[in-house]
């Protein structure tokens, strides 16, 4: 177990290594000049530009840069964003706490609507409930989130005259409004998660419930609700976590989409900004801090296997 | 004589015929919504190859005469007017042809990427295979939607419509689709390479290359088409929020679905069928695609039914 540990953070390790690389090759290998976006000008004469370029360091060859960016990386300093001239890392340290409480949220809402469904489905195998929730969940998985958040402000608008607060507040500050600007978000984006997350509960289950141990458990007189909850839910799980691990990328992207829908300031709000003012700087922050964040989890969920299910020691 | 050996040819090319036809019948009626779904995609295909000639104006049209402000849907408009005077019937029309162009070019290239990773990875073994796997994880280290913005933020530098844009965002969305499909054929590559007709191709003499084209590909081949009919709907998705970014390449003669939705932001309260149509229509394209996907998939890939 300990050596698959190691194995597995090892092998993390050298990918977030190799993301790293790609991420500060491509940042600079973006076409055109760097100093025209600094100084926000067409015409740069070359001693300004030179000016520039060394300020930022990019007069040194680019391993170097690399090796003088990662150990910043790896010491709290991030660098300063191009044009806001504010700190990258103080601009995403601010940010990280709306994302992970609408992440959070999003998968609160996902797994409320997709284990119960899942679970119904696999237990009434090709009823009609099983049919009606399986053409349900296709169907919600196949509207954009972007779309289902933009439905939720613009119909409660037009029929009740209701919108969810503006003004982003810290959940510390007032947690009754932070929810209600969270929530129409999370939803939007726990919908299409639910989707994919039932289907897989459903047929994890359906494999489950054909199993031995399930007919001892009923063998020995528990009730449905035990043997379908303890005996089979615990044992279906590892599927719906292989599945949320490849899933969160996709919960971390809709929040480009729909922070901006609900003008919520957080991570992704942060990425789409600094790409449309091309700070280049900050968005090689934050696509490296999502990707770190990224890999940790499906580490995580990795190491959650041994955890779901016993049998799994990785000897 | 010749009619005499022609006739039951012919009668065998029309048996063949007809039972192919009688193949494909009960194939639509055992997945009766799959087969919904298989035309539902073949009417939007051919909605997007004759959009110019089915609209009644052009994308870019602006007649303040013919397209009062923010009109909402009726007979002449069937889908309402934008804020800039525009039909938006004409121009979901069009923009299905950005929305479902890029979403076949882009699976096209990521299967073109996934299929040769996959296969070389899976044929191979050893090496090979630990330096494809490292790289899709890579890829799949970045949440998908973060990339795309991220490489279309960098390599597409045009504004506007142009084919070259056209093409790095195909390879963009392409990009970001290909992890999957490499897993999906290195897994069949892998099942596919001990069997004894490949060891015997290898022991005639044949180069690995044929070997890959000629004897493992053939029959790796169902799991390849599975992946990339459900990856449709997923480009599809892809482009339209990366054009509500206001990242695509779509402009003002050349809409697609994502774009609508962002020009018409500041309108939504007012007129809500400026949020509704373009979404209706991406949420349409999609759901067909997935559902004609799901059923491909049962039909040709029974084994892949657990997987996903």
């Amino acid at each position: 177990m300990a050596q698959y540990l190691a194995k597995r953070f090892l092998a993390s390790l050298l990918v977030l290594f190799l993301i790293s690389i790609l991420v500060f090759i491509a940042v600079r290998a973006i076409p055109g000049d760097v100093c025209k976006i600094v100084l926000n000008t067409q015409d740069v004469d070359q001693q300004q530009c030179d000016a520039v370029r060394e300020e930022l360091g990019l007069d040194e060859p680019v391993a170097k840069q690399y090796v003088t960016y990662m150990g910043g990386v790896l010491t709290g300093d991030w660098g300063q964003a191009l044009i806001s001239k504010r700190a990258v890392w103080g601009e995403i340290k601010t940010r990280i706490p709306l994302t992970v409480e609408l992440t959070l949220l999003s998968t609160g809402f996902a797994l409320l609507l997709a284990l119960p469904i899942g679970i119904i489905s696999a237990v009434k195998q090709d009823s009609i409930t099983d049919y009606v929730l399986r053409i349900l969940s296709i169907g919600w998985l196949s509207l954009p989130s972007f779309w289902v958040g933009t439905m939720l402000i613009v119909f409660p608008a037009k029929w009740w005259g209701y919108a969810p607060p503006v003004g982003y507040v810290d959940i510390w500050e007032d947690p009754l409004k932070n929810l209600e600007q969270l929530y129409l978000p999370a939803f939007s984006l726990g919908l299409a998660l639910s989707a994919s997350l039932a289907r897989v509960t459903r047929s994890a289950m359906l494999e489950v419930l054909r199993q031995d141990y399930i007919r001892t458990a009923r063998a020995k007189g528990l009730r449905d609700r035990v043997v379908v909850i303890k005996h089979g839910l615990k044992n279906a799980m590892i599927p719906v976590v292989t599945l949320f691990g490849l899933q969160v990328g996709v919960l971390f992207g809709g929040t480009v989409v729909l922070e901006g829908i609900f003008s919520l300031p957080g991570l992704g709000f942060l990425t789409f900004q600094a790409v449309t003012v091309k700070d280049y700087t900050q968005v090689q922050g934050v696509v490296l801090f999502f990707a770190a964040v990224l890999v940790s989890i499906n580490l995580l969920v990795d190491v959650s296997y041994a955890w779901f299910d016993p049998r799994i020691r990785y000897a | 004589m010749a009619t005499q050996a022609a006739a039951p040819l012919m009668q065998r090319e029309v048996f063949a015929r007809r039972s192919r036809r009688a193949g494909l019948w009960r194939v639509a009626r055992s997945k009766p919504i799959g087969a919904i779904a298989a035309l539902i995609c073949i009417l939007l295909v051919l909605v997007a190859i004759a959009a110019d000639v089915i609209a009644p104006q052009a994308a870019d049209a602006v007649d303040p005469l013919k397209n009062p402000r923010l009109q909402a849907p009726s007979l002449s408009h069937p889908f309402g007017t934008d804020n800039l005077f525009r039909d938006m019937y004409s121009r979901t029309l069009i923009g299905s042809r950005i929305s479902l162009g890029i979403g076949f070019t882009s699976v096209f290239f990521g299967t073109i990427i996934g299929t040769t990773l996959g296969m070389v990875a899976g044929y191979f073994r050893g090496w090979v295979d630990l330096v494809v796997s490292r790289a899709i994880e890579v890829v799949l280290g970045f949440p998908p939607l973060v990339l795309a913005v991220f490489l279309t933020a960098i390599f597409l530098t045009s504004k506007g419509f142009s084919w070259k844009g056209f093409f790095i965002l195909s390879l963009t969305i392409g990009i970001i689709i290909a992890p999957a499909t490499a897993r999906i054929v290195r897994g069949s590559v892998l099942s596919v390479r001990n069997l004894q007709y490949v060891e015997a191709a290898e022991s005639v003499g044949n180069s690995p290359l044929r070997i890959m084209f000629r004897h493992v590909l053939p029959n790796v081949v169902a799991p390849i088409i599975v992946i990339a009919s459900i990856q449709i709907g997923n480009a599809i998705l892809a482009e339209a929020s990366l054009s509500f970014l206001g990242l695509g390449i779509s402009d003002d003669s050349h809409p697609s679905w994502g774009k609508m939705l962002q020009d018409t932001r500041q309108q939504w309260h007012l007129a809500w069928w400026t949020a509704f149509v373009p979404g209706a229509a991406i949420s349409i394209a999609v759901l067909s695609f997935n559902l004609f996907g799901d059923g491909l998939r049962d039909v040709l890939d029974p084994r892949l039914r657990q997987s996903s």
